[in-house]
């Protein structure tokens, strides 16, 4: 939507192990800034896995992952830095529990980022009233429900004033009538730029965020499209059988 | 180091004198855990049924054991019971009757809980496939209760061999009894005995109880549900 | 039966010194005891190389072997290596090699018991490791591990018993050199019964009261 034609971050031959088993078997990506990316598939694809090696919560055993002119996937990354830059939103939210979500935002900007704590109180503010959350800001994350939950993970993410956020599977573990508040948030981000990985199995949600859709099956990247080509005219005969999968679903 | 000292272990019998001392702590560990089993799965049946003064009773009890130290059960029965009923007990005797109390109020708590935890639609499915009350027992709920219950009761073993070793204080001759007469033997010939000879007896019991407690964890993580 | 009640006036100083020095013992023992069971179980967590090896045996070591005989080994033993200590020393050592096993067994399954993705997701704001033990596993696994932290405490409370072993003047003994003085079998040993059950039985209500309160209040994510 707002590509700006700026590389930001580059996925190369990317390899991942787990033990024998080959989980991304040679992954090429390019993300442009401003850019929102939406990777589809059936599970077990690797999608999830890749997602995790571009935060470095899994080490790769090839390729290379370059940002900032750093290769991600050498030995000598210092994670606790890029982390403020690449942020992540899980699927099971993992708000801290013991922390009124003011706290939860906060924590990075003022332990890792070592911000000013008026300023980043007010960001954390202004994100959470974005939201619609801002009366909550006190309350402890058990006292939320799901999609709560996810909406104040995604506020913390934002407030460490990342260049990319990665989303993995966020609307996966929600009740269905809570997974709109959470994709219109994501979508809110989408228009105003935000660079954006997503991974999901919302149909209808993919096809109106992303700029691009890459698809993913047995550790490979198989079709990458615009979403209006991938989804009414798929090239890979894999990617026309997962489609029809949800198709069926849909019934 | 001390030199001229591990050599007492090996003098004379004395090593299978101490041996023969740490059989006598688990026998008396053997032979409470056995009784206190039997009395245990009495009581921890008991537990179950429903009636308040009865479960109260037989949880004071359990409780009993909990808050006072052993020793202190120990020296009651060895100070008191014999001189009051003018009959002479045994160190040993006093141990086993105070071990077996106290095993039976373990293992009694350990057969409620496995029994409490027997989830209803077990007896349910097994009922709806027809089986008779015996057949439920013998296929179903004992093979899930002895799962439920063997880490624990091999815990409580350990817990109890290692107790044991407080026997010693009553005046059974047992492994600690007999490494002090080995040392006070030869106070003149090897006057670092002590530092080998409880040494050893440390590594005995530890011989004796890490196999156990590995056991128990193996059984812990295998029957994990 | 007839209690002597004089008798057992008269001996409650006695008694009330003996718990004084229980209490004293208990309560240093399972200071040590939680300092190291912390500071170990956080070196387990992060899985220091050789460090960690080194914990585990000496949890193994001090698990299953008897006081007794780790006090009888200290009192007796190290003297003839050239280490002397005096016995209430001797018995803190011996408590806190007991204690600070269990202590780091608790610690370490509270630890445990928070979540893998906790973990991940305080990575993925840029904690340090330092930081993610201090703000996000030690206090959700300190509010998990208090109930068994009290249990140990409990046990450590009772395993003074066993000083007296090692010449202490402790309950046990106060009550033995009582019987064998004046032969009051009876008020000895029921004072001795009373003196642990004021020790202990207030504890041991407090923590399951608070096992209770655990129960239903668990975080909830």
């Amino acid at each position: 939507m707002t590509k700006t034609g700026e590389l930001l971050l580059e996925v190369q031959e990317v390899q991942k192990y787990f033990g024998d088993r080959q989980v991304l078997k040679g992954i090429d990506l390019q993300v442009e800034r401003g850019e929102v990316i939406v990777i589809l598939g059936p599970s077990g694809c690797g999608k999830s896995t890749l997602l995790r090696c571009l935060n470095g919560l899994e080490p790769v055993q090839g390729g290379h992952i370059l940002y900032r002119e750093q290769d991600l996937a050498g030995a000598e990354v210092n994670w606790r830095e890029l982390r403020q830059h690449i942020g992540m939103v899980f699927q099971n939210y993992e708000l801290f529990p013991h922390m009124t979500v003011l706290e939860n935002i906060l924590l990075g900007p003022l332990k890792v980022q070592k911000r000013e704590r008026a300023e980043a109180v007010q960001q954390a503010q202004q994100l959470l009233e974005r939201v619609g959350l801002l009366d909550r800001a006190q309350d402890y994350p058990r006292q939320l429900s799901g999609g709560q939950k996810q909406r104040i993970a995604i506020v913390r993410a934002l407030c460490m004033n990342p260049d990319i956020i990665l989303f993995d599977e966020v609307t996966a573990s929600l009740d269905p009538e809570m997974v709109r508040e959470v994709l219109d948030v994501i979508l809110g981000l989408a228009k105003q730029g935000m660079t954006m990985i997503i991974v999901t199995h919302e149909m209808g949600f993919a096809r109106s965020v992303g700029d691009r859709i890459v698809f993913m099956d047995q550790g490979q990247v198989c079709e990458m499209a615009p979403p209006e080509q991938f989804f009414t005219n798929p090239a890979t005969e894999r990617a026309q059988h997962f489609l029809n999968i949800f198709e069926y679903n849909k019934l | 180091m001390p030199n001229s000292g591990i050599e007492v272990l090996f003098e004379g019998s004395n090593f299978e004198r101490l041996l023969g001392g740490l059989l006598v702590t688990i026998e008396i560990s053997f032979v409470s855990i056995i009784i206190g089993t039997v009395l245990g799965i009495f009581m921890g049946l008991l537990r179950t049924v429903n009636s308040r003064p009865l479960r109260l009773v037989l949880r004071l009890y359990l409780e009993a054991f909990r808050i006072i130290p052993i020793l202190v059960w120990l020296y009651v029965v060895h100070f008191s019971f014999s001189p009051m009923l003018d009959i002479d007990i045994s160190g040993e005797t006093t141990a086993i009757l105070v071990f077996s109390l106290w095993g039976a109020a373990e293992i009694g708590d350990i057969v409620r809980g496995a029994l409490e935890s027997m989830p209803k639609h077990q007896v349910e499915s097994g009922q709806a496939l027809g089986l008779s009350s015996r057949q439920l027992f013998r296929h179903i709920l004992i093979p899930q209760a002895v799962r439920r219950m063997l880490p624990g009761a091999i815990n409580l073993a350990t817990r109890m061999v290692k107790t044991t070793s407080l026997v010693v204080l009553i005046g059974v001759i047992e492994v600690v009894k007999i490494g002090q007469q080995i040392i006070e033997l030869g106070v003149i010939k090897a006057p670092n005995a002590s530092f080998w000879v409880y040494g050893f007896i440390f590594i005995l019991y530890f011989l004796v109880c890490y196999p156990l407690s590995r056991l128990s964890r193996r059984f812990e993580r295998k029957w994990q549900t | 039966m007839n209690l002597d009640w004089e008798f057992i006036v008269e001996s409650l100083p006695l008694y009330g010194e003996a718990m004084w020095l229980t209490v004293r013992l208990a309560l240093i023992a399972i200071a040590l005891s939680l300092v190291l069971g912390l500071v170990f179980s956080l070196v387990l967590f992060y899985k220091v190389r050789g460090l960690s090896s080194i914990i585990l045996a000496y949890i193994e070591l001090s698990r299953n072997t008897p006081l007794l005989v780790q006090l009888f080994f200290l009192y007796y033993g190290l003297p003839k290596v050239g280490i002397h200590m005096s016995e209430f020393t001797c018995a803190v050592v011996g408590m806190t090699f007991l204690g600070g096993s269990y202590m780091t067994e608790a610690f370490r399954s509270g630890i445990e018991a928070v979540g893998r993705s906790q973990l991940e997701s305080g990575l993925s704001i840029g904690l340090s490791k330092v930081q993610l033990a201090r703000y996000v596993i030690l206090p959700q696994a300190l509010a998990i591990s208090i109930p068994s932290l009290g249990a140990n405490a409990i046990f450590l409370l009772k395993e003074t018993s066993i000083v007296g072993a090692i010449a202490l003047m402790d309950l046990m003994n106060v009550a033995k050199d009582l019987i064998g003085m004046h032969y009051k079998t009876a008020e000895s040993l029921l004072l001795l019964v009373l003196a642990y059950l004021v020790l202990v039985l207030p504890l041991s209500l407090l923590l399951s009261w608070v096992e209770r309160k655990v129960r239903h209040a668990e975080f909830g994510n």
